[in-house]
């Protein structure tokens, strides 16, 4: 809407389209009005459409496209919901060290998940976003990356950082705001970032990442490093006008970048029938002139598959690619949020119960022989352990001096907010008493 | 010649006719400042004379030599833009330096925050500042809380976002905008507005270097106008720093922008007119402003005047005014004055009516002495 107003005003002003058109002799001709615009006859019995703007034959039918909403995009799965492989030749061949890994990496998030979210009930944290159902998208996308590509999340992918090492100290000094937290305390639980992990600090606006993913991919492919940048979103955030703006110029700067939609049917309270009436995400790719794929979001290895081959041709041929997992959001959307207003509970246990990227993963190590019962119950017992050691030493420590909230806006302090720092300085000096000081570092 | 530049070049013409046969009446309206050249700078080495879009260009020809990362990008750049700040860049940098991107303000910024987190410098423009505002969340949201909310583990530092801003006689609600003051709320960001090629240049050349995400708004009014002996190698104008132009003693007037040439005119008028002594203060940079350097000159001169183009209601006059005013009290002789545009949109036929022309100034420096 703004761009067809801007481009309204700017012919308004003289700065017309026809700076675009080939040459200025057009511009004269078209003001001129005059005989230049008779059109010169066509040698060739042949017509064909010489329109600039798309590659295309004639019709001499009136016919709208109709989209295909009921037979969409297929769903491309690995393995069934009992953890057999559909399709050998699909088969990734994970050795079962690192099959262990990304079984730990689900379930250890499911761990901390569900103890942060008891935190948050006993007001021990102030908020907190679950990752249940979605666990799968996470790792088996994260595996198949390079440990230097760089990551734009939107609030759901933990997983990419438990995957990646992020120790669960670090998780827990975030949602405290501790003195550990690298974030200095500033932003809302469960918004992370990692530099050394590759994992750019998560902000709460949706879909603002998704076009500066692609400038950092842009950066990337000019700088020669053979990296990717892949970029999460849900379904809901890619209503946002700036997913429309990083699609179009991925495909059109021609970007080494992965768009990775997780679609999990809902959006808070909103389903994806008040989301979209196409075929979900993964057809708008093409409309974009972007490589498209669907994938069943609760198959790791399918999820794993789709991004590896991504990643190559994305490095290799300078282009992006689209991925949309489909899953289900099994979790309330938040902890300010009772998804029991808008769904039913039937609907949610189906997918906790009969179709979990985690439990499915257990499934094909349990028919390998590479995981059993006792395994499980010491697995659980143990990551139980760890998630509680690492939230009480986060619940023990300081948060970070006051201090902290005024560096960092700026490179270097400005005048105006060094002067705020020491007027807030003074003020607690003589107002101390009416303020949390002993929670906080001197 | 693109048409790009035709209404301005036509504003030139208008003023020039209007010198050579008063009487005869023009057929557009004189631009309704005159733009009187700095001295030309000598400790910089070889000048060259620039307009306004030449030293613009001249300062993005010189950041991408000395920079290999840096890019440039944003709608119809790389034919040279629509008001020629870019013309010849491509073909020196190669496309993939000096590029168009769709026609998408949001996406512009986003993507350009994007290039500036893997630390390469982005220079993004958004083609008339009218247009910045489809940019506002990324730019308000994004680029000025990226260091803060990581922590200092991510920024955009290297982002510079440059746009053609303010009246240019004729281009109504969305070719006339000055929105600085809605970015001046907005901690985390530098704001920036040059008076002419030789600030131009300094000024554009510190933002781009700057570690933190600039906006730079170029008065398009002088992209052409304004000729001055511009330094042909880089150099730096500070950020933050004002500049009085002219020592006075009963009287401080502000201004940033094409709005430094007026109360310069202004000056002159009061001098002559009621013998009253100006001193004048080029503000430069919206955020973070130079309190220190106008506070002093109302100290010793006890009356302030701020001029700008934009509304008069949340312009970033009110900022100095009551900052002034909390420093200053014991110093003030009168109450603090702006003159600035009107709590309207940006008309078209009533241009000549709503600008805070010199007339409007004057006026107020005359009741202000009278106080």
């Amino acid at each position: 809407m703004a761009a067809a107003t801007a481009a309204a005003g700017r012919a308004g002003l003289g700065f017309l389209r026809g700076l675009r058109l080939p040459g200025p002799a057009a511009v004269r001709g078209l003001r001129a009005g005059g005989g230049c615009l008779r059109q010169q006859e066509f040698t060739s019995l042949e017509e064909k459409p010489q329109f600039p703007g798309a590659s295309a034959v004639f019709i001499d039918r009136l016919e709208f496209i109709q989209p295909n909403v009921i037979s969409g995009i297929p769903i491309y799965r690995v393995m069934d919901r009992q953890g057999q492989i559909v399709n050998p030749s699909e088969d990734p061949q994970i050795s079962q060290e690192e099959v262990l890994k990304f079984y730990k990496s689900m379930t250890l998030l499911n761990t901390m998940d569900r103890i942060l979210y008891e935190s948050q009930r006993q007001g021990r944290i102030s908020f907190y976003m679950t990752n249940y159902g979605e666990e799968g998208t996470h790792v088996g996308s994260v595996a198949a990356l390079d440990d230097t590509d760089l990551v734009f999340g939107q609030y759901r992918e933990a997983g990419v950082l438990m995957h990646r090492g992020y120790p669960l100290d670090m998780f827990m000094a975030q949602c405290y705001g501790n003195a550990s937290d690298p974030g200095k305390g500033r932003q809302m639980p469960v918004h992370y970032g990692c530099k050394d992990l590759n994992f750019v600090t998560i902000s709460s606006p949706l879909a603002t990442q998704i076009p500066q993913a692609v400038g950092a991919a842009y950066a990337f492919k000019q700088a020669n490093t053979n990296r990717v940048v892949i970029c999460y979103f849900g379904e809901g955030t890619s209503s946002e006008g700036d997913a429309h703006a990083g699609f179009n110029f991925a495909a059109t700067l021609e970007c080494p970048v992965i768009f990775f939609c997780r679609n999990n049917g809902y959006a808070i309270s909103t389903p994806t029938s008040e989301q979209y009436r196409g075929d979900g995400i993964a057809a708008r790719g093409p409309g974009y002139g972007i490589q498209s794929i669907r994938v069943d979001g609760n198959d790791v290895f399918a999820v794993y598959n789709a991004t590896k081959e991504a990643r190559r041709r994305a490095v290799a041929e300078n282009q992006p690619f689209l991925i949309e997992a489909m899953t289900y959001r099994i979790g309330h959307h938040s902890t300010s949020d009772d998804s029991s207003a808008y769904r039913s509970v039937d609907e949610v246990n189906y997918w906790d119960k009969q179709d979990h990227p985690i439990s499915r993963l257990r499934h094909y190590m349990v028919t390998r022989n590479w995981w059993d019962e006792e395994q499980e119950k010491s697995w659980r017992k143990k990551s139980r352990k760890r998630v509680m050691e690492a939230l009480e030493e986060a619940e023990r420590k300081l948060k970070p001096k006051p201090q902290l909230l005024f560096s960092d806006v700026y490179n270097e302090m400005p005048w105006h907010i060094a002067k705020q720092q020491t007027a807030l300085e003074r003020h607690l000096k003589q107002y101390g008493d009416h303020y949390p000081l002993d929670h906080y570092e001197k | 010649m693109a048409l790009a530049g035709l209404g301005l070049r036509r504003a030139a013409v208008s003023t020039l006719r209007l010198r050579l046969a008063t009487g005869s009446p023009p057929r557009r309206r004189a631009a309704h400042f005159s733009f009187q050249p700095d001295p030309e700078p000598t400790q910089y080495g070889q000048t060259q004379k620039m307009n306004l879009f030449q030293s613009i260009t001249s300062a993005l020809d010189n950041a991408l030599s000395r920079d290999p990362t840096a890019v440039i990008f944003g709608e119809d750049v790389s034919f040279g833009g629509v008001f020629r700040c870019t013309v010849g860049l491509r073909d020196k940098f190669g496309k993939d330096r000096v590029f168009n991107t769709p026609l998408c303000e949001q996406g512009i910024v986003g993507f350009g925050i994007g290039i500036a987190v893997t630390g390469a410098t982005a220079i993004a423009e958004i083609q008339f500042a009218d247009y910045i505002y489809p940019a506002f969340d990324q730019i308000v949201n994004e680029a000025a809380k990226y260091r803060y909310r990581s922590g200092d583990l991510f920024n955009c530092g290297s982002l510079t976002i440059r746009a053609p801003w303010g009246c240019v006689g004729h281009g109504a609600l969305y070719h006339s905008q000055s929105p600085e003051a809605f970015f001046a709320h907005c901690p985390g960001l530098k704001i920036v507005v040059p008076r002419g090629p030789i600030e131009a240049k300094g000024l554009l050349l510190s933002c781009i270097e700057d570690k933190n995400p600039c906006i730079f708004f170029e008065p398009k009014i002088m992209y052409r106008a304004a000729v001055e002996q511009v330094p042909v190698e880089p150099y730096s104008i500070p950020l933050s720093q004002a500049e009085v132009l002219q020592d006075g003693s009963d009287v401080t007037l502000v201004a940033w922008g094409t709005q430094v040439h007026i109360i310069k005119e202004v000056a002159v008028m009061a001098q002559e007119k009621l013998g009253v002594s100006c001193e004048i203060i080029d503000l430069k940079t919206i955020l973070p402003w130079d309190a220190e350097t106008v506070c002093k000159s109302v100290a010793k001169t006890g009356r302030l005047l701020i001029t700008h183009e934009a509304p008069v209601t949340g312009g970033f006059a009110s900022e100095i005014s009551s900052t002034v005013q909390e420093e200053c009290f014991l110093n003030l002789e009168a109450p603090i004055t702006r003159v600035c545009g009107y709590d309207t949109p940006f008309p078209h036929i009533f241009e000549p009516f709503y600008i805070p022309d010199k007339w409007k100034c004057y006026d107020a420096v005359r009741k202000m002495i009278n106080y």
